[in-house]
This record gives structure tokens, C-alpha cells and sequence, in this order.
């Protein structure tokens, strides 16, 4: 975690990918033309916000098993850095709807799911703020982590595959390794992917860092 | 000889149609003139700054942690 090579790996990803994801050639699709280039933005936030709840799931455990402050405390953070990025992937995936869908929210089924996913992480900071004790706080919170995880996954992963959606991967809708995503766009978009994980990664580790730096002040 | 004209003419119409198909307006604007450099460079500024910043705060955080 104190380690910086990935994070320099990280910055050249990410860079890299937003460098050839202007420039590279994409294949001509219709509707979404060079929107297309989204993917390599609006998606790798979606990818870097589960993993940092999957982090958040793993310290939750963690903590019900050694009752470790630090552990409740990695996992708050990785929340938090979680639901930056859910943020900006319903704020580009609206964007990109906007122009390609026609409307920027047109109830589709996975928009409306990731923005029940996203409500489902606000209540674990709600329910954080309304208990006082310490040890009762991180107790609860964690079960309550550990079961919006998997309601999280249904609500992203099954339930958009259930019903027609306007997402592609979802309701007989084909998706985008199927036909859209040629080896070109795969060149660019796994390191976009990879890249835009590691800096969440890192988000969350400085977040930590300074959340612990503040309770050794506090004490 | 008019029929072919016409024929002809309808073809070149035609055309049109396959132009469009094949790369979108959009597409040959992007590339056509090289202004999309112009957007790329700024948005690759943009991005090294946050991340320069980034390393910047975590150099920060390695002092106060050192301190306490």
C-alpha cells in the first residue's frame, strides 16, 4: 500500500489509455459513432468502484473477525473512494444516454439499479453517522457492508440481464464483446480498466491514511 | 441513351449513401483537421496535474506520519 510503483503504473495506464482513446480507431457503429470512445471512461469507473467494495467487503470480514479499528476504518474509506467513482459513473453513463438514448435518465433498467446500488452505499454512511459508540458503529456497519455487497452485484450483474435494457450485455441485448469491442478497442480498454483501478486503489489509500492520521490526533 | 443518363445520375446518388456508411461525419471531422490534438493535450494536461497532486498530497501524508 506505501509502495509507489503501482501508483506510477497506475498514472501511465491511465494516461495512456485517455491518450489512445482519443486517437485510436474505432470500429464505425451506429447510433453510438465516436461515443464509443466512452467506454474507455465510463465503464473503468464502474469496474473501479466494485472493486473498491469488494476491498471494503474484505475489511468488513476482516473486522468482525479481530474487532482491528484500522480494519473499520479501511473499509469506511474504500466506501467512500467507492462511491466517488459510482458517482461519476452515473453522471458519464447519463451523459453518454443523453446523446446516444436520447434522454439523459430514461429509466433503464441497469441506470435505475446502479442508482439503487448507489442509494444502498449512502445508507451505510447514514447508518454510520447515527451511532455514537465506536465498537457498536463498526459492528453494525460491517454487517450492513457485508450484505449491501451481494445486493450490489444482483442489482448491477442480474437483475439488468432479467429485462430488456438499453445497456448492452443485458436482456438479449448482445454485448459489447460480442461484436463492438474489436482488438483495437481491447488494446486500450483493459488498460484503461486496470489503470483507473489502481488510482481508486490509491484514492482510497490516501483517504485512509489521513482518516487514521486524525483519530491518532483525536486521541 | 436517356435512360442510362438517368440511371447514372440516380447511381451517383447513390454514392452519397455508401460515403455516409462507411466512416461518420463526425469521424472525418476528427481526423480531418488536426485539432483534436489540441483537446487531447489539454485533457492529458488535466490528468497529469490531478495526478501530479496526487503524488503531492501522498508526500504530505508521508511526513505527518513520519512526525506522529
Amino acid at each position: 500500500m506505501y509502495k509507489s510503483w503501482w501508483k506510477i503504473l497506475g498514472s501511465v495506464l491511465v494516461v495512456y489509455s485517455t491518450i489512445a482513446g482519443f486517437l485510436f480507431t474505432v470500429p464505425p457503429l451506429p447510433i453510438l459513432h465516436q461515443s464509443i470512445r466512452n467506454l474507455y471512461f465510463h465503464v473503468p469507473m464502474w469496474f473501479s468502484m466494485i472493486t473498491l467494495f469488494s476491498i471494503s467487503v474484505y475489511h468488513s470480514v476482516k473486522y468482525l473477525r479481530t474487532n482491528n479499528e484500522e480494519d473499520d476504518l479501511k473499509s469506511v474509506q474504500s466506501i467512500n473512494a467507492g462511491i466517488v467513482f459510482g458517482i461519476l459513473g452515473l453522471v458519464t453513463g447519463s451523459v453518454w444516454a443523453r446523446f446516444t438514448w436520447g434522454q439523459a435518465w430514461s429509466f433503464d433498467v441497469k441506470q435505475n439499479f446502479a442508482a439503487i446500488a448507489m442509494l444502498l452505499y449512502f445508507a451505510y454512511l447514514v447508518l454510520r453517522n447515527a451511532i455514537d459508540e465506536e465498537q457498536k458503529r463498526a459492528k453494525i456497519s460491517a454487517i450492513y457492508n457485508i450484505f449491501a455487497f451481494p445486493m450490489m452485484v444482483v442489482l448491477l450483474f442480474v437483475l439488468p440481464r432479467l429485462s430488456d435494457s438499453l445497456h448492452p450485455g443485458n436482456g438479449g441485448n448482445p454485448g459489447f464483446n460480442a461484436y463492438d469491442l474489436d482488438s483495437h478497442m481491447r488494446m486500450v480498454f483493459y488498460p484503461a480498466c486496470a489503470g483507473w483501478i489502481m488510482i481508486g486503489g490509491w484514492i482510497y489509500s490516501i483517504l485512509f491514511r489521513v482518516a487514521s492520521l486524525e483519530k491518532k490526533k483525536l486521541v | 441513351m436517356k435512360k442510362i443518363l438517368t440511371t447514372l445520375l440516380l447511381l451517383l446518388v447513390s454514392v452519397q449513401i455508401f460515403a455516409q456508411g462507411e466512416g461518420s461525419a463526425v469521424a472525418d471531422t476528427l481526423a480531418g483537421s488536426d485539432k483534436i490534438y489540441v483537446v487531447v493535450t489539454c485533457v492529458t494536461l488535466i490528468l497529469l496535474g490531478l495526478l501530479i497532486f496526487l503524488f503531492s498530497v501522498e508526500r504530505r501524508i508521508k511526513k505527518l506520519e513520519k512526525k506522529s
